[in-house]
């Protein structure tokens, strides 16, 4: 009997029973797979140059790729601001994967709704479904303002989104003033992070346009799509305070997706308040913390007057230095000496443990800030990065990349890939493998496949909980990457000398 | 129950749809009721497209054909052909364990997409899929086929993903199956896999029926079960004890092969009826082979199901069925003894897919508890004429219930324990009360069959009597 009450086997363990393997061999002359050498053979063939070289000249086919797509990066931008409700037009489908991938990593409910739309719109449009929804949407939810983006069906076939919610209006399913800011947001363009800035842009415009700009010594922050939100927006926060800056986040996801357990659900939660919104027109400068994720909103504020500036997810030394060197300089106001010892207190650890992660290799990948960011701090504790790939990254970020890369010597060695999948990853690794992976739980795979073990920092992170409550930006973001990085290494290196007890030190 | 608390649920109904637009109310009211005892169904109207704006918990037919049907044979490459999304969120979600290896001769856990870009859009992606299906073929040589699930673009911009899959079967002397299922098409997840079906019905099923077989008299299929963690395994292995040979599962960890033997059993063995009947009719109409509804859901549904199969059989396998039935119950009994006592009386609300709604009824009922609500996203008529042998009188039931109809029935029921999908989980323990997935088993399982009930029962008990649930108010703020 494989199971018993005493000690209950669930899949982890039942499955290794010998009844159950038993059953395993019995059940194969019924799949008539290929033999086992066959099998095999493939299995050495796959880490082989030779089919590195296929694998890389794909053109078709993508594999395992590591970015999801335009409007998951606008519900994601939508549910930051004050009672905002995320509102897709389109299949409804698209919506329950948004909704379960962000519930997923967050741990969190994910609010949004969408129009259902379904053969009969294809043919006709999807007014009525966008008039409706809106109807139902405002008497149920009760939201403040309501976020519209798009899937697929409804950009293929064209809907005015303009005229469809003009016409709402008109019949009084939604008031007239009330606000519905629209993001374009076919999955067919960009990747989540282009959805982000697409849908930060329509909430922007939606305030700003045809107003008249009174500056003011405001400064607007865009932290951009972030699966550790949590943490560092809250550390975002902290920094400015410290600063005594008068300052807007453009989206602030930082309470709907950390709510507490204590008997109330609240879909909504904090996030940037409509008069913040409006007001930040006027606001000296918009800097955004992710390039990638801040394109066409930055043009927007350029466009008003406001001075502009971006980074590239800034985590460690010279990247924080560099937002606060910023910050300092567009307000006049000195860097705070709580964080210049915050900072020496980062420097502290790195001298501390440097050896151990000097001249260690990784390879990193996620999006586009997030990959310049990670190894940027890389380099400051002397790891050298081996590939660096970014499936929604373009040329510019390359360039980006190897100007970064050509300012260590802990950089020579580093490839730099833009557009490829994480099946590319895995011949890359498998040729010329590094000694560790930095990315999202995509990265599971690559583990187990190739042992090169995994160090999850980036959305999503599904199969690891919490992480995302801590910060990564600023000097205290840094040291707890710096700790999730070390214990990655000594737990690795315990288990191996382990195996033979030399080395297994009780001191590190 | 008594009538004044079916009236109570019935005044709970009417104040949930006070509060939408007098014209959703009238649509949502045909789906919400209070089940009375001896009727024929629950009351409820099903199989209907869901209201725009209330947030609905379904899915689309994509998820029902490439996530529920498809997905899981594994020795198929399975394309979401379209934008990368659909199959980003689908990949690795629904648990179908499956033997072999990741990327040799098992896909079931990879995401592959030919990532239409605008000019795929603008130009069509016959021209991408006929080269994707040669690159396929140089990646993965060892795949034994290719689905092709169609996302939205594909159906709304004029693709003949049908020739393409033809030409390219022919090419490549393995089946290429162009399956429909664009996400507007039908109200949900079902269509789905009515269009899933259909393609494994006339791209594998009817082609290998003159598949030379050398069958015994004891042949089944299994089928419905996704082996979500390892259900389908739980189940096999007792219906292998009681003597049956299972020629395929459908479809979790099947293999194309396994698909191939469709028309070889001599009765074949439904799990979750919503999301294949349609081929077993197809089987019966076509071919004679006679189907059968079980549930394998805690020991009371187990031990009817093993003898009602049985029963299609001669002595040597009632025999068989008897000794499993034996062989197993002291595990049950000790599993009840452990677990009965801490879970008596317990009040639970489901609302889930496909079977589960009402086929974990008498599970729960093994341990002691009570389903006292429970409704289904995609169900059509025939679910919920089934769904009355299983729940009792005064059972509130939902039909494509919206997120805040839920919030509000767990609200003011407030059950012991909700069983639902991720998308309503936090939310709910937000409120204070336990909850369990109960499409992916909350990453635990298998839940199917005497080895699963153990887990199944474990489970429950760790969510209802977890002490976290003591914590959730503050001491000093007031009771």
């Amino acid at each position: 009997m494989p199971q018993s009450a005493e000690k209950i086997k669930d899949h982890a363990k039942l499955f290794n029973e010998p009844e159950y393997e038993a059953l395993f061999e019995h059940k194969k002359q019924f799949e008539c797979g290929h033999s086992a050498e066959a099998v095999a053979a493939q299995a050495a063939h796959i880490n082989t140059w030779e089919y590195r070289e296929k694998n890389l000249a794909r053109e078709a086919l993508t594999i395992n790729p590591a970015k999801a797509c335009q409007p998951l990066g606008a519900i994601f931008a939508a549910v930051g601001f004050e009672k905002t409700l995320a509102f897709n037009h389109g299949s409804q489908g698209c919506t329950a994967y948004f909704r379960s991938h962000l519930a997923r990593h967050f741990k969190e409910p994910c609010a949004a709704v969408s129009t259902s739309m379904t053969e009969d719109a294809a043919v006709f449009g999807g007014m009525q479904n966008l008039i409706d929804g809106l109807s139902n949407a405002y008497t149920v939810y009760k939201p403040k303002m309501i976020a519209i983006s798009t899937t697929c069906i409804a950009e293929v076939i064209g809907d005015d989104l303009t005229a469809f919610i003009g016409n709402a209006r008109e019949k009084g399913s939604i008031p007239a003033d009330f606000p519905l800011p629209q993001a374009h947001t076919p999955s067919f363009v960009g990747s989540h992070v282009t959805g982000y800035d697409t849908m930060i842009k329509g909430v922007l415009s939606n305030f700003w346009d045809g107003k008249e700009r009174t500056p003011n010594e405001r400064i607007n922050i865009i932290p951009g799509f972030d699966g550790f939100a949590v943490g560092n927006n809250r550390e975002l926060k902290r920094i400015l305070d410290a600063f005594g800056i008068d300052y807007t986040l453009i989206s602030d996801v930082s309470e709907v997706f950390d709510t507490p357990t204590d008997g109330t659900y609240r879909m909504f939660d904090g996030g940037t308040s409509i008069e913040a919104v409006s007001e930040a027109l006027h606001s000296k400068a918009t800097i955004s913390l992710q390039k990638y994720c801040s394109d066409k909103t930055l043009e927007l504020a350029a466009a008003t007057g406001q001075e502009t500036a971006s980074f590239h997810y800034p985590l460690g030394i010279g990247a924080t230095d560099e937002l606060l060197m910023k910050l300092s300089a567009l307000t006049g106001k000195p860097i705070p000496e709580s964080l210049e010892k915050e900072r020496g207190r980062l420097v502290d650890a790195m001298a501390d443990s440097s050896a151990w992660l000097h001249g260690k290799t990784y390879s990193v990948f996620g999006d586009p800030d997030f990959v310049y960011g990670i190894t940027r701090f890389l380099l400051e504790m002397g790891a050298e990065p081996v590939h660096l790939l970014s499936t929604n990254a373009g040329k510019e970020w390359v360039e980006e990349m190897k100007a970064l890369l050509a300012t260590s010597p802990a950089g020579s060695k580093a490839q730099v890939w833009a557009g490829k999948d994480l099946w590319a990853m895995r011949s890359l690794l498998a040729t010329e493998p590094s000694e560790f992976l930095i990315g999202s739980s995509y990265g599971k795979y690559l583990e187990r496949d190739l042992g090169i073990p995994l160090i999850r920092l980036t959305f999503p992170i599904f199969d690891r909980h919490h992480h995302h409550r801590f910060p990564m930006w600023g000097y205290a973001g840094g040291l707890s990457v710096l700790v999730t990085i070390l214990d990655k290494i000594l737990d690795v290196l315990d288990v191996e000398t382990a195996k033979t007890g030399i080395s297994y030190d009780l001191v590190r | 129950m008594n009538p004044e608390a079916k009236a109570q649920r019935r005044a709970l109904i009417a104040d949930v749809l006070a509060e939408y637009p007098e014209k959703t109310a009238k649509k949502r009211g045909k789906h919400l009721n209070v089940y009375e005892e001896g009727n024929a169904d629950c009351g409820v109207k099903s199989n209907i497209k869901s209201i725009p704006g209330v947030m609905t918990v379904r899915g689309c037919a994509y998820a029902g054909a490439k996530g529920v049907v498809w997905g899981p044979i594994k020795d198929m490459v399975h394309v979401s052909h379209g934008p990368v999304g659909c199959g980003q969120y689908s990949w690795g979600q629904r648990r179908n364990y499956a033997n072999g290896v990741a990327g040799v001769n098992n896909w079931v856990a990879m995401q592959v997409t030919p990532d239409f870009q605008e000019k795929d859009i603008v130009f069509g992606g016959d021209k991408k899929l006929d080269k994707m299906i040669d690159e396929i073929e140089q990646i993965f040589p060892l795949n034994k086929g290719i689905s092709v699930m169609s996302e939205c673009p594909v159906g709304l911009i004029g693709d003949d993903i049908e020739a393409v899959a033809k030409k390219k079967s022919k090419e490549i002397g393995k089946v290429v199956a162009p399956v429909r299922c664009e996400g507007f098409r039908g109200v949900s997840q079902s269509l789905g896999h009515h269009i899933a079906n259909d393609v494994m019905r006339d791209h594998i099923v009817d082609k290998a029926a003159d598949k030379e077989f050398e069958g015994t008299p004891y042949d089944v299929l299994i089928v419905g079960d996704y082996n979500i963690g390892g259900d389908a395994w739980a189940s096999r292995i007792l219906i292998e004890e009681m003597g049956l040979r299972v020629i395929g599962q459908w479809s979790g960890d099947a293999s194309v092969a396994e698909i191939e033997n469709g028309t070889k059993a001599k009765l074949n063995l439904i799990h979750c009826y919503r999301s294949m009947n349609y081929i077993c009719r197809h089987l019966e109409e076509k071919y004679g082979i006679p189907w059968l509804e079980y549930n394998f859901f805690g020991p009371s549904q187990i031990e009817k199901s093993l003898r009602a199969i049985a029963e299609q059989f001669d002595d040597k396998i009632k025999e068989g069925a008897e000794r499993v039935i034996a062989k197993y119950k002291p595990m049950a009994d000790a599993i009840l003894a452990k677990y009965k006592p801490r879970l008596q009386g317990k009040r639970i609300m489901l609302y889930v897919g496909g079977l589960r709604p009402r086929h974990v009824s008498d599970a729960y009922g093994d341990l002691g508890m009570e389903v006292t609500a429970t409704g289904y996203e995609f169900a059509h008529a025939d679910d919920y004429q089934r769904t009355t042998h299983y729940i009792k009188d005064g059972t509130l039931v939902y039909d494509d219930a919206s997120e805040f109809e839920l919030e509000r029935f767990v609200q003011a029921i407030r059950p012991d324990l909700v069983g639902s999908g991720i998308k309503e989980k936090y939310g709910t323990q937000k409120l204070g009360v336990p909850f369990r997935q109960m499409h992916s088993w909350d990453y635990s399982g298998p839940y199917h069959g005497y080895d699963g009930f153990a887990v199944f029962a474990r489970d429950m008990d760790l969510a209802i009597n977890n002490p976290v649930w003591g914590l959730h108010k503050a001491p000093w703020k007031a009771a």
